[in-house]
């Protein structure tokens, strides 16, 4: 079982998904961990922050410990995973 | 006693979708929105079988999701369950066409392909058949993207579905999706070669519309030209001789008359696409586009540079029939006289992407 790591959240995601909170401690060992352990306490969650790539949406952004992050990035027991939205838009 | 009805005017728009509720004259509107936490919205729907709403939109951040409400716009949930394609594959960018009918909800995306529901949008699955069309590799996008919009289910039988992508023509299945055919015999594609200016597809459809009645008969706003087929679209001939020009998006049935259509040529697809001379004008024909008529009465007859999109324009079911389109420029005309007279119902908004109607008790 991987360690507990905390995932903030943007308002404009949790704002789809009624229920949910913009900070949650869940257990992942990676990037895709985290993700998809939000996926699972939130269906649908996952596909709003990854596409059929299997990567993070191209106007998304992840950060791990203040550094950006892909799905394979290794979280450290503790790690502070913010997914963000990037600048886009007209 | 016949239950009082009063009409919904569904909008999408590029910043969510909104709703212009009549009284039953149609002559005072209520506009309540935005919708669908403002996401870009292509195409808003009624369902007039459950009285379901559904809008398909993209956002950039989060891609696609057909959104549904079933208290008239109050409460909204969205799903993009299985609205995918295989992994691996280029990311369905948004939901562009949105239809009900034979039991099913279909949605159109960006890339071109459809999809279908079975369960009224609380999940999705690809029809495969469209895709693996052996003329897919040759799909060319048109200015909007390569985009599957004019979702056609005929009324009567599920197995017949026509769909229009964006520039690969008009395709047709008579077996519920599992396989297709090119339907686009008869439309031009201006922008060929000389020799190939009439292929079997690659033509930009602009939209197609069925036309009621048990007939066969289909409409179809074209890049280039305007067309009608009374064989389910297996041979078009064009309407076009006595239109301002060929150029426009939309179309828009008669609820009743299968002989009545209403267009909204543009300018012409260098010119600017705004309405012609920057005076307004939906066009109608009473005899199956052998003749037409401009309606201008309530409508802006000087400096109107907007343009009008392919799902912008919509009738509604009453008598006499409404009839409906919304601008690029955030303004929504309304008829509730087949055209011959125009009110502006709504402005301000933002781009307008779509119109439909809807028919609810009051």
């Amino acid at each position: 079982m991987p360690d507990a790591v905390v995932v903030e959240l943007p308002a404009a995601l949790v704002a789809l998904f009624p229920g949910s909170v913009r900070r949650v401690e869940v257990a992942a060992g990676t990037g895709a961990e985290a993700i998809d352990a939000i996926g699972a306490r939130w269906p649908g969650m996952r596909d709003r922050i990854c596409d059929s790539r299997l990567d993070i949406r191209r106007h998304m952004r992840v950060f791990v410990d203040g550094e950006r992050a892909t799905l394979a990035t290794p979280l450290r027991p503790g790690a502070e995973v913010f997914v963000m939205t990037a600048i886009s838009g007209g | 006693m016949a239950m009082a009805k009063k009409l919904l005017v569904l909008l999408g728009t590029k910043k969510g979708a909104f709703i212009l509720e009549g009284d039953s004259a149609r002559r005072n509107w209520a506009l309540r929105g935005p919708f669908c936490e403002t996401w870009p919205m292509n195409h808003v729907i009624g369902d007039a079988a459950t009285g379901a709403i559904y809008g398909g939109g993209g956002n950039e951040w989060f891609g696609p999701a057909v959104w549904k409400s079933e208290d008239l716009g109050r409460s909204w949930t969205h799903s993009s369950e299985g609205l995918a394609y295989a992994a691996g594959e280029t990311p369905i960018k948004s939901v562009w066409s949105v239809a009900a009918g034979g039991g099913a909800v279909y949605a159109g995306v960006e890339p071109a392909g459809l999809f279908r529901s079975a369960d009224g949008g609380t999940s999705w699955q690809h029809v495969e058949g469209l895709r693996d069309h052996p003329t897919r590799p040759e799909w060319q996008p048109g200015g909007a993207g390569l985009i599957l919009h004019s979702l056609v289910p005929h009324p009567q039988d599920a197995r017949r579905l026509w769909v229009g992508i964006s520039a690969a023509g008009v395709f047709a299945s008579e077996d519920g999706g599992a396989s297709w055919e090119p339907r686009n015999r008869g439309t031009r594609a201006d922008y060929n070669p000389e020799g190939q200016k009439y292929p079997e597809f690659g033509q930009c459809v602009h939209c197609v519309v069925l036309a009621p009645g048990e007939s066969d008969r289909l409409y179809q706003q074209n890049h280039c030209g305007m067309y009608r087929s009374d064989d389910g679209g297996r041979q078009w001939r064009s309407i076009e001789a006595g239109l301002p020009s060929t150029f426009g998006f939309p179309a828009a049935a008669h609820p009743h008359d299968p002989d009545t259509l209403f267009l909204l040529p543009l300018n012409g697809d260098t010119a600017g696409r705004y309405v012609p001379e920057g005076r307004t004008a939906v066009w109608r024909t009473r005899d199956g586009g052998a003749s037409w008529q401009a309606l201008r009465t309530g409508l802006p007859q000087e400096n109107a540079f907007f343009g009008v999109l392919r799902q912008a324009m919509a009738t509604d079911r009453m008598a006499p029939a409404g009839v409906y389109f919304g601008t690029s420029s955030g303004m929504v005309f309304a008829s509730a006289d087949e055209g011959e007279s125009w009110r502006c119902i709504a402005q301000h908004l933002p781009t307008v992407l779509s119109v439909e109607t809807l028919e609810v008790d009051a």
